[in-house]
C-alpha cells in the first residue's frame, strides 16, 4: 500500500497528506487515464487516432456537452444536481431556429434569446432550490420536463435553419496553424475547429478561474463540504446556491446555442440524455455528487475520456451501438470504484474497509 | 374525532391526498361525467369495466409497483435508483426469451417470471453492493446500469423486438375472463397488501427507516446497515421484474428502447409527492402509491383536455412544481405562522369580548 501511496502523492515530498488534495488527485488520475488511453489507441489502431483532426473533432462534436458539464460542475461542487441541461439545450435550438426562420430574427437576437432562456430556467431553479428548499433533483427534473414539453408547443416538426447570416456563422471555421494531416492525394489539409469550441474553452477557463480565485468559487466548495459550518462561518449559503443554479442555467443556454451552431437544426430529440452524459463526465473528472470536491479541468478530461472510449470501441470493430453504451457503463463503473477505493485509502479510518467488507467504518461521511 | 383529524393532518398522507382531491374536483368541474364507469363488452366478448377512472388505475399499476421498491431504497439509502426502467427492460427481455423457447402454459409463465425476477434481482444487487459496500451515492451507482441497461436488453433480444401472444398473457395484461377489473390492478393491490403486511409484521420497515435516519445509530443498535440496504435493493428488483412482465403482457412485445421509457423519473416523482423525503428516513408506501395515481391522473386529464402527447410533460412539470412547493418546509412554515396569527387574533377578540 505504501508504494501506491508514494506513487500517488509524489516521492520527494515528506508531508504526504498535504501534498495533494482529493480534488487534484482525482483530476490527475483522469488526465493520466485519458492520455494513456489515447496513446495506446494511437499505437494499436493508428489510422484515425494519429490524425489531429479526429482529436479536434472530439471538441467539435461535444463542445455543447462541455459547456453544460461546466455548469453542472459548479452545481455539483455546491452539493446539488442539475439534470435540466439537455432539455434546455434542445429548447434553445428549437426556439432560435423558429425565431430565425419565421420571425426574420437576427443572429445577435437569437443569441440573446438563448441566453435569456438559460437565465430564466436558472433563475427559477435557483429560487426554488435555494429559497424554497425543495430538493434540486425534483426541481431540475421538472425543469427538464418543462423544457422538453415546451419544444413541441413551439413546433412539433423538426426545423432546419437556413438564414444566410446564421449559416455564415455556422460554417465559420478556425484554422489552426501548423497542425494538419495529409489527404489521400497527398495535399496538406489544415486542422479546423468550430467557433463553438472557442466558446467552450473560454468557458472552461472562466469557470476554472471563478472556482479557484473568486470568493464565490471558494464559497461553493465550502457549502458543498459542509453547509452548516459554512453558514456558521458567515457564508450566505442560500445566495451562493442560487447563483450556482443561475450559472448552470446560463451555461445550458449557451450550450444550446453552440449545439445549434454545430447541427443547425431544432428538434425535440436534440441533446438526448445530454444531462446524464454531463453527469458522467463530471464523475469521471473527479467531481463528487456529495459536493466539496471537484474541478472543471477534470470535467474537461472526463468528457474527453468518455468520448474517446466510444471512438476506441468503434475502431476495434464493435460497431453495434449497444457495445458503446455497455463500455461507457463499464468505464463509469471502473472510475466510480477507483474513486471510492482511493478516497477510502486516503481517509485513515476507512483503510479497515478492505480486509472485512462488512465492517462498519468509524469515521467519514455517512 | 377532533384528535383523529389532527393526527391525520400531521401524517405524511395529507399533501398527496389533498392534491389528488384537487385533481378530482378540477376534473369534475371540467366534465361531470369524467369519472363515470360503464360496463362494456371488449373485443374478446367479456363484460368489463371501462372509463377514465379504470384507465388511471390500470395505467398507473406499473409505476405504483416500482414506486414501492423505490420508496424502500429512498428511505434507507438516502438516494434514488435511476436504473429501474432499464432493469425493467432487461427483466421483460428475459421473460419474453423464456416464453418464446417454450409453449406458453401457466407453469412456463411462472417459470419465466421467476427467471426474470432472478435476473433483475441480480442486477439490482449489483447496484446494491455498489451503494451499500462501496458507499457510492445511489444516483451515481445506478447511472452505470442506466446507461448500459437498455443495451444489455438489446443484447438479450438479439437486436429484435420479439412478440409473444397467448390468451393467457392477454389475461395477465388485460382481463381475466369473468372478472371485470383489469388484472394489473388486482396484482398491484395484492402486492401492496403483501408488502405492507410484511413491513407491519416484521421489523423490516422500522429497521429500514432507522438506517435511513442515522446509519451509525442503527449499527450501534445491532442493525446491519449493509444488509438492510441490500434487502431494499432485492425487493426493488422483484418490483421491477413484476412491472416489466406486466407491461410486456399488456403490449404483447418487448421493445428494449421504449419499454417503460422515462418511468424512473415518474417513479421518483411519485415517491416525492407521496411525502417520503428524498433525503431518506421516514417513508410511506401508501403515499408513494397515491403519488403514482396522481401522476397518472394528471396524464389522463391532460390527454382528455386534448393536449398533444409530447407537450404533456410541460404541463406536468408545472403541476409537479406546485405540489412540491406546497409540500416544502418554507411554505409550510409560512402557512403555520399565518394560521397562528389568525388564530391568536380570534383568541384575543374572544378575551376582549369576555372582558367587556
Amino acid at each position: 500500500m505504501k508504494k501506491i501511496w508514494e506513487l500517488l502523492t509524489g516521492k520527494t515530498e515528506k508531508k504526504r497528506r498535504e501534498s495533494l488534495s482529493n480534488t487534484t488527485l482525482l483530476m490527475t488520475i483522469t488526465v493520466c487515464t485519458f492520455f494513456g488511453m489515447y496513446l495506446i489507441a494511437m499505437l494499436i489502431w493508428q489510422g484515425g487516432f494519429l490524425n489531429p483532426q479526429q482529436f479536434l473533432d472530439l471538441f467539435n462534436n461535444n463542445a455543447y456537452l462541455l459547456i453544460i458539464a461546466c455548469g453542472l460542475t459548479m452545481v455539483m461542487i455546491s452539493g446539488g444536481i442539475d439534470i435540466s441541461g439537455g432539455g434546455i439545450t434542445a429548447l434553445v435550438t428549437m426556439v432560435c431556429v423558429v425565431y430565425l426562420e419565421d420571425h426574420g430574427g437576427t443572429v445577435l437576437g437569437s443569441m440573446l434569446i438563448a441566453l435569456g432562456i438559460g437565465l430564466a430556467f436558472g433563475l427559477i431553479h435557483g429560487i426554488l432550490v435555494a429559497y424554497f428548499e425543495i430538493q434540486p433533483f425534483i426541481v431540475t427534473l421538472a425543469g427538464m420536463f418543462l423544457a422538453r414539453g415546451m419544444i413541441t408547443i413551439v413546433s412539433i416538426a423538426p426545423r432546419t435553419a437556413s438564414q444566410e447570416a446564421f449559416l455564415k456563422l455556422k460554417h465559420a471555421r478556425v484554422t489552426l496553424p501548423g497542425i494538419g494531416y495529409y489527404g489521400k492525394s497527398g495535399n496538406f489539409i489544415p486542422a479546423q475547429i468550430e467557433p463553438g469550441v472557442i466558446a467552450a474553452i473560454a468557458i472552461v477557463i472562466i469557470v476554472a478561474v471563478i472556482l479557484k480565485w473568486t470568493r464565490f468559487g471558494r464559497n461553493l466548495y465550502a457549502i458543498g463540504g459542509n453547509s452548516h459550518s459554512a453558514l456558521t462561518l458567515g457564508i450566505n449559503v442560500k445566495r451562493t446556491k442560487f447563483f450556482a443554479y443561475l450559472f448552470a442555467g446560463l451555461l445550458s443556454g449557451i450550450g444550446g446555442y453552440v449545439y445549434l451552431l454545430h447541427t443547425g437544426a431544432g428538434d425535440a430529440a436534440n441533446a438526448a440524455q445530454a444531462e446524464m452524459q454531463a453527469i458522467a463526465s463530471n464523475i469521471i473528472g473527479g467531481t463528487l455528487l456529495t459536493g466539496g470536491v471537484g474541478n472543471v479541468i477534470g470535467t474537461l478530461f472526463g468528457m474527453l475520456s468518455l468520448k474517446t472510449i466510444t471512438n476506441i470501441v468503434i475502431a476495434s470493430g464493435l460497431t453495434k451501438p449497444y457495445y458503446q453504451s455497455i463500455t461507457t457503463g463499464l468505464m463509469l463503473c471502473f472510475f466510480i470504484l477507483l474513486q471510492s477505493l482511493i478516497l477510502a485509502v486516503r481517509e485513515r479510518g476507512r483503510i479497515k474497509l478492505f480486509p472485512g467488507w462488512m465492517r462498519f467504518r468509524k469515521t467519514g461521511k455517512m | 374525532m377532533g384528535n383523529g383529524i389532527r393526527k391525520f393532518m400531521k401524517s405524511q398522507l395529507v399533501i398527496p391526498l389533498l392534491s389528488l382531491l384537487l385533481l378530482v374536483i378540477f376534473n369534475l368541474i371540467r366534465d361531470v361525467g369524467f369519472f363515470s364507469i360503464s360496463i362494456t363488452t371488449n373485443n374478446q366478448g367479456h363484460r368489463v369495466l371501462s372509463g377514465n377512472l379504470i384507465s388511471i388505475f390500470n395505467g398507473a399499476s406499473a409505476i405504483a409497483i416500482i414506486s414501492i421498491g423505490m420508496t424502500l431504497i429512498t428511505s434507507c439509502c438516502k438516494g434514488q435508483d435511476i436504473s429501474v426502467a432499464a432493469l425493467a427492460a432487461i427483466a421483460g427481455s428475459v421473460f419474453v426469451s423464456v416464453l418464446r423457447s417454450h409453449e406458453i402454459t401457466i407453469p412456463v409463465i411462472i417459470l419465466a417470471f421467476i427467471f426474470s425476477c432472478l435476473v433483475s434481482v441480480l442486477f439490482s444487487l449489483f447496484n446494491g453492493v455498489l451503494v451499500a459496500v462501496f458507499k457510492i451515492q445511489p444516483m451515481i451507482a445506478t447511472l452505470i446500469l442506466f446507461s448500459a441497461g437498455r443495451s444489455i436488453a438489446y443484447w438479450i433480444n438479439g437486436g429484435a423486438t420479439p412478440t409473444v401472444s397467448s390468451p393467457l398473457l392477454a389475461s395477465i395484461g388485460g382481463f381475466i375472463p369473468g372478472i371485470p377489473i383489469p388484472t394489473p390492478i388486482i396484482i398491484m393491490v395484492i402486492f401492496l397488501v403483501l408488502i405492507s403486511l410484511v413491513l407491519k409484521l416484521t421489523n423490516l420497515g422500522l429497521y429500514t427507516q432507522v438506517v435511513g435516519i442515522n446509519e451509525r445509530t442503527a449499527h450501534l443498535n445491532g442493525i446491519n446497515p449493509v444488509l438492510m440496504k441490500l434487502t431494499a435493493f432485492i425487493i426493488s428488483g422483484v418490483c421491477v421484474a413484476m412491472a416489466g412482465c406486466i407491461t410486456v403482457c399488456r403490449i404483447g412485445l418487448i421493445n428494449h428502447e421504449t419499454l417503460l421509457l422515462d418511468t424512473e423519473m415518474d417513479v421518483i416523482l411519485a415517491v416525492a409527492i407521496g411525502g417520503t423525503s428524498l433525503g431518506g428516513g421516514r417513508f410511506s408506501l401508501f403515499g408513494s402509491v397515491i403519488g403514482a395515481y396522481i401522476i397518472q391522473a394528471l396524464t389522463v386529464t391532460l390527454y382528455a383536455m386534448k393536449v398533444p402527447s409530447a407537450a404533456v410533460k410541460a404541463y406536468k412539470a408545472v403541476v409537479i412544481i406546485l405540489i412540491v412547493m406546497i409540500n416544502s418546509p418554507v411554505v409550510k412554515d409560512f402557512f403555520i405562522k399565518l394560521y397562528r396569527k389568525l388564530f391568536k387574533k380570534q383568541v384575543e377578540t374572544k378575551i376582549s369580548i369576555k372582558a367587556s
